[in-house]
């Protein structure tokens, strides 16, 4: 598999969607990652089953999650699954990820995105920033509404 | 009835700008058809054969005057004068312009409505009881855990790109009048120990593969209900289908794996999700509730007026029902003129029913997933007053639950998916059956025609059902006996070789008539049928 840059969106390293630096190791495919010990980075396709990460999410720095079509939503509960198991490393979308699908995988946890079409900024950052509220609780820190309602 | 806080209505203004922007972009080439489609579809807005359509969502179905004037206006000023309301509770405009669409929605939030998630692959407009709240049956009014689901479902972060759309609906009483069971998801709220629970079904639906959802919880309670919503979601989002758009609802995963297998991988993801606090304090269904309690009626019992008109009188007996608190009916406003459109209604038509609700209902009305509309709690001493009001609009027809009180998607005159025109069908059956007294005879019979496999005018659930096809290039139409979407539901079964337009409505005067020569004291044409068994039917069709 190819190598694939740590991209950030548009080629602009946005602070506020990464905790941590792009990682240098190439991803691995999820079977490759099982059957070898020292792997840092691995690469989720869309039908992959997240959860057989959990047993060694610990030596994870890197967890590529495939979209082979904006249409194909199952990456989200991949990136969930992954954050409420405690993975705090660099989540990134890769695939045919679009400016409006961003928000959504950000609240599911994704910090890195690997478009295959750049995306243009200006609309990106009015995208991110365009809802002040929200009605569920997601892998960000978002707080919905609910508890700013009833504290 | 729900009112927005400052943080729903910011949500929706958020939408509308959003959604501004994406049409911009479309329209300056920066978004291709394909990438925008998804992005219309999910406010709402189809491309259909001559124009864009606009579906206008209206949570669980209910209304106040002011959101009805809307919809008149909204009908008067960017489509040909008239809307069409559907059998999700919805209203659709079929004769949009893209450009047009943002401010439609911007007129749309001034009065907190919107059109979010009424299409697309996400979680639809959460559908009920058109009754609630009026209904004498119910164990509670379902409408503030509707409103919750809608809440937690609008922009779910993980669940917009599902497999396929996601339907769910909410009733609380053992009459279903909302066809729960044919839902992705079905909920019936029940009483256990004194308190109110979710009993969860998972799997119903129409479609190609029609399917009656099984149980899958007995009991949720309210404060797990989310989490539990969640957990059915993500095991339908990871392992639904995606190879195929036929087999890729939430019904072929549950009937590929099993009730058992799916309730026990949901169990096993509810014990996970539960734990991350997802679930909002009783005190936010507590202060959604506190928005659905009764209006002020009055306890002085007012009885009906004695009253000389006959085709009043028609109307009482057939298009009002029992109200829980005396003194009051439930009027249901029939959308199924003979010879009309079923479901569709004009602009001044609308204003109408928003004058009535106004003045007589409460400020409130139901959009049925009948196509009708209900004014929920009408005086009995008012009733002549609306029927004469109603009258004058041509919207008296006393035919609830008749023959001619039809369910018919827009079809080939509309859609660009149809194989057949499903409302000159329509209007072919309410003429024919709708003149002397017939279908009064006949009492209750349901009748739902889809122009096109997907099912939109429910024929599966139809006491008697027609389904357009195309056979070499011909509308070719099927008919299907003993379906139902109430609490006794079950799916039609077909009769046989289909016939031509002229040809079907011959052959449900065939049916008709033998139900007629065969039923027995109290039997609905339903219940005969289902005593006597399809033969008789069918040779009295083909034989």
């Amino acid at each position: 598999m190819a190598d694939r840059d740590a991209t950030d969106v548009a080629g602009d390293p946005s602070p506020a969607l990464r905790q941590d630096a792009a990682g240098e190791q190439p991803a691995v495919t999820l079977e490759a990652f099982l059957s070898q010990d020292d792997a840092h980075a691995v690469r989720l396709e869309a039908g992959d089953d997240a959860r057989a990460l959990l047993p060694r999410l610990a030596q994870l720095k890197l967890v590529e999650i495939s979209f082979p079509s904006f249409r194909d939503g199952r990456g989200y509960s991949a990136a969930r699954i992954l954050r409420e198991a405690g993975f705090m490393g660099e989540l990134r979308a890769q695939g045919d990820v679009l400016v409006d699908q961003v928000p959504h995988m950000i609240r599911c946890g994704f910090n890195s995105f690997a478009p295959e079409a750049a995306i243009d900024p200006e609309v990106l950052k009015r995208s991110v920033e365009r809802y002040a509220a929200v009605y569920q609780r997601g892998a960000d820190a978002a707080e919905p509404v609910w508890r700013r309602r009833h504290g | 009835m729900y009112r927005y806080d400052q943080y729903d209505q910011a949500i929706v203004d958020a939408r509308v700008e959003e959604f501004r922007d994406q049409v911009a972009r479309r329209l300056s080439g920066a978004l291709t058809e394909d990438q925008f489609k998804p992005l219309r579809l999910m406010n709402g807005l189809y491309l259909q054969l001559h124009a864009y359509m606009l579906r206008v969502a209206v949570p669980y179905g209910t209304l106040d005057s002011r959101q009805m004037r809307m919809l008149g206006h909204i009908a008067r000023t960017y489509d040909r004068g008239y809307g069409h309301f559907t059998t999700r509770q919805n209203i659709q405009f079929n004769w949009i312009k893209l450009e047009d669409a943002p401010e439609i929605l911007a007129e749309l939030a001034t009065v907190e409505m919107h059109a979010i998630q009424t299409s697309g692959n996400c979680i639809r407009n959460i559908s009920s009881d058109q009754f609630a709240g009026a209904a004498a049956d119910e164990v509670t009014d379902p409408r503030p855990w509707a409103e919750l689901i809608r809440q937690w479902s609008t922009f779910h972060p993980e669940f917009t790109y599902l497999p396929r759309k996601f339907k769910i609906a909410v009733i609380a009483s053992d009459t279903d009048r909302a066809a729960m069971r044919l839902h992705d998801i079905g909920i019936q709220l029940v009483k256990r120990d004194g308190r109110i629970g979710a009993r969860v079904f998972a799997g119903g639906g129409m479609g190609r593969t029609p399917m009656i959802a099984p149980e899958i919880a007995e009991f949720v309670p309210a404060e797990e209900l989310l989490s539990f919503l969640e957990a059915c979601l993500r095991v339908y989002n990871r392992h639904g289908r995606r190879d195929n758009i036929y087999k890729a609802r939430i019904k072929i995963l549950i009937h590929d794996l099993g009730a058992d297998e799916y309730r026990r991988q949901v169990e096993e993801e509810h014990v996970a999700v539960k734990a991350l606090g997802l679930d909002p304090p009783l005190a936010e269904l507590d202060r959604i509730a506190a928005m659905f309690g009764d209006p002020p009626f009055e306890s002085v019992e007012s009885p009906l007026v004695p009253n000389g008109d006959a085709a009043f009188a028609a109307w009482l007996d057939q298009n009002t029902s029992a109200h829980k608190h005396p003194g009051y009916r439930v009027v249901t406003i029939s959308l199924k003129p003979i010879g009309g459109i079923p479901g569709d209604a004009s602009a001044d038509q609308i204003d109408l029913m928003a004058d009535l609700a106004e003045r007589y209902s409460f400020d409130e009305l139901r959009v049925t997933h009948a196509q009708n509309i209900v004014l929920p709690h009408v005086a009995a001493r008012d009733l002549f007053a609306v029927w004469s009001a109603l009258r004058d609009a041509g919207l008296a027809e006393a035919n609830l639950d008749l023959i001619s009180d039809i369910i018919a998607c827009p079809g080939l005159d509309y859609c660009s998916l149809a194989n057949a025109r499903s409302i000159p069908l329509a209007q072919k059956i309410a003429t024919r059956f709708g003149a002397n007294g017939r279908q009064q005879e006949l009492g209750e019979l349901k009748l739902k025609i889809s122009g096109c496999i997907n099912a939109c005018g429910h024929h599966h659930a139809g006491h008697i059902g027609v389904l357009g096809v195309d056979r070499k290039g011909v509308e070719n139409f099927q008919l299907l006996l003993g379906g139902s979407g109430a609490e006794d539901v079950s799916l039609a079964r077909i009769t046989g070789p289909g016939f031509s337009e002229d040809g079907v409505v011959d052959a449900i005067e065939k049916v008709t008539d033998l139900y007629l020569a065969r039923r027995e004291d109290g039997e609905r044409f339903l219940d005969t049928y289902r005593r006597l068994g399809m033969e008789p039917f069918k040779e009295v069709i083909y034989g």
